[in-house]
Formats: structure tokens, sequence, C-alpha cells
């Protein structure tokens, strides 16, 4: 016969990996699977806490600072980071992408774009909690942001400066070992360790965590900022 | 390796059917991004979309760029089904999650809002600033 049979390949019979990816990438992709969790639930507390109680800080309020620029203006400058870390994450795929096609140069480029972006990222997070800290008077455990009552501004609950700072704290967090991790692999790329390997794994898994980070920022962006 | 031929011929840039893709994908998180500001300020300045609506608007817009990230930049489309369903199937206990625990937290405002005693006993008054 000269047509070809295609045969459906059967990944359960042994000998190879029934997902066709390295164990390094699996291993991530089940990292990630669990921080979700942990993110989901912190959000989900979150959540829970914020149905429970009659008053909740307004957010184009809380966030109307653009940086040291005098005035209101709400949710520029959260906007503003959310186009930041979607172009680092753009940044971080074609450097996935030339890592496939083993383009030391590019991925050396990509990379380095990557890591400015994370940077820019955690500035403007500083910026907005050191506002939120100094200027509206939000901690861990105090929130001056309360409804007004008789014409006295009150306490609102202290569960939206706990709840933002540990969240976005986590995730800052995220994104400040995912700026560390890409510096060393950025390192390994210009030293041609990679180029010896042979392939580029490490950059693809390092992409894995990296657009996980943007993700949740997605997420953060929506139940702190948007709803 | 063999590859390495066709690693040459590649084209670059803009010319790459996959960066092309890729380029697509972030276009279409930034039109997202931008649509759901809108809305914010939309309902801002005119209080326009009634604050559910706004809400489900938001939340479907989040999971279209949530889809996006991890089908694309993730790969988990390309890759194959047994692996998409490992990770996709555990995050249904996030569903279930937010299902009881929203519920959970609405009662708990019923509960406090119906028995004013239990107000004094929530964990989350500030009593250090609420006095005046």
């Amino acid at each position: 016969m000269e047509t070809a049979v295609k045969v459906k390949k059967n990944w359960w019979t042994g000998g190879q990996s029934p997902y066709n990816v390295s164990y390094g990438k699996l291993m991530m992709w089940f990292f990630l699977v669990s921080d979700t969790f942990t993110f989901s639930a912190l959000l989900i507390s979150y959540g829970t806490t914020r149905f429970s109680v009659n008053y909740w800080p307004d957010a184009n309020y809380v966030f109307n600072k653009f940086f040291i620029i005098k005035g209101n203006m709400p949710l520029l400058s959260v906007s503003l980071m959310t186009f930041i870390l979607i172009m680092s994450s753009v940044t971080m795929v074609l450097a996935v992408h030339a890592g496939h096609l083993k383009r030391q140069k590019e991925v050396a480029k990509w990379l380095f774009f990557t890591i400015i972006g994370g940077l820019a990222f955690l500035g403007c997070q500083a910026f907005e909690w050191t506002d939120l800290i100094t200027e509206k008077g939000v901690t861990m455990t105090h929130n001056l942001l309360g409804p007004v009552v008789n014409g006295h501004a009150t306490a609102g609950p202290s569960a939206f400066g706990a709840f933002f700072f540990t969240i976005t704290g986590f995730h800052g967090c995220h994104v400040f070992s995912g700026v560390i991790i890409n510096i060393i692999i950025l390192i390994n790329v210009l030293k041609g360790t990679y180029e010896k390997r042979g392939h580029y794994e490490m950059v693809e898994k390092i992409g894995l965590y990296w657009h996980f980070v943007d993700l949740v920022w997605v997420y953060v962006f929506t139940c702190f900022y948007l709803l | 390796m063999e590859h390495v031929q066709i690693l040459e011929d590649q084209p670059r840039g803009l010319k790459d059917p996959v960066v092309r893709t890729l380029i697509r994908v972030f276009w279409i998180l930034l039109c997202v991004t931008i649509v759901e500001v809108g809305f914010a300020f939309l309902h801002y300045f005119t209080d326009f979309p009634p604050r559910v609506l706004l809400n489900a608007i938001f939340i479907s817009l989040t999971v279209v760029k949530a889809f996006f990230i991890v089908a694309e930049f993730m790969h988990l489309r390309h890759e194959l089904k047994n692996l998409i369903f490992s990770v996709l199937v555990p995050l249904l206990f996030i569903i279930w999650g937010i299902t009881a625990f929203l519920a959970d937290g609405n009662s708990w405002k019923h509960m406090r809002n119906e028995t004013p005693v239990i107000e004094h006993l929530s964990p989350w008054r500030n009593d250090m600033h609420a006095s005046h």
C-alpha cells in the first residue's frame, strides 16, 4: 500500500514521558499549579472578607496618584503597571522563541528587556505602596479610609490594608525572584552555558514562571482595582 | 544536529510567523486591558454600566486575558491533552472555593447586620481609630 496509515500514538505504553515534555518543564507546570492554589486561597479569602463587611474603600479613590504628579488620577498608574508587565511577558516569550532557534544574542537581548520590565514594575509598586502608607494611612493593621459619618472621616475595615499588602506583596515577591532568576539566566546565556548544552530549555522554564506572574497580576488587577 | 540548517533559514523579526502570532496576542491583551480601564472610567464619570453588569464584564474580560496568556504565551494550547488536563482539571477546586467561600462571606454579613452584637466581635473592626 502506498498511503501511509495514520496510527494514533499511545503515550501511556512506557519508555517516554506521557506529557511529551521534559522532567524540568513538567515540574515547573506542577509548581505553578500549586502556586495557583496559594494565590487563589489568598484572593478567595480577600473576597470572602469583602463580602462580609458593609463598607469597603473605593479603589478609584484609594489608587488615584500617578507617581509624584499632583491631582486626582484614578487607575492610571496601575494601568501603566499592567502595561509594563504585559510588555515584559511579550519580551520573555520572544526570548523563549529565540531560544528555540538557538540565537544566543537575541535571547540575551529579550531577556535584558524582560529584566528591565520587571524592575520598572517593582519601582511602580514601590511608589504606590509609599503613597498608600504615608499619604492615605493604610497599613497592615490600620485603614483610615472609612465611611464619612456626620462629616467626620472614620476608620475603614483594617482587612483592606492587610489583604492588599499581603497579596500585592506576595506577588511583588514573585516578580522580584523572577527578576533575580532572569539575571542569573541572562549571565548563563552570555557565558554560553546553554549554547554548550545544546538547548535553551532553562529559558523556557523561567518563561513559564514569568508568564504565570503576569497571569496572577491580571487577577490581582481585577480583584483590587476594578471590582 | 540536522535542525541547524532549517533554523538558519528561519525568517527573522516580523517575517517570522511565530513572532507575528505572539505580537497579535500582545495586541489582544493590550486592547482588552484598555477596554477594561475604559469601562472603569465610564462608570467613574457617568455611573452608566450598573455595578453588577460592570463586574460581570470585568470578570469575563479577565478570563479572556488569562486564556490568551496560558494558551499562547505559556504554550499550553500546543501541548498534549495529557498535560492540558493535568494542569486544568485541579483548578475546578478553585471554582468550588470561590462559590463556597463567597456565599459564606455573604451569610456572615447578614448575620452581623441582623444581630448587632456580632458587629463588636468583628475581627476587622479597627478600634484605635473608630472612637471619634
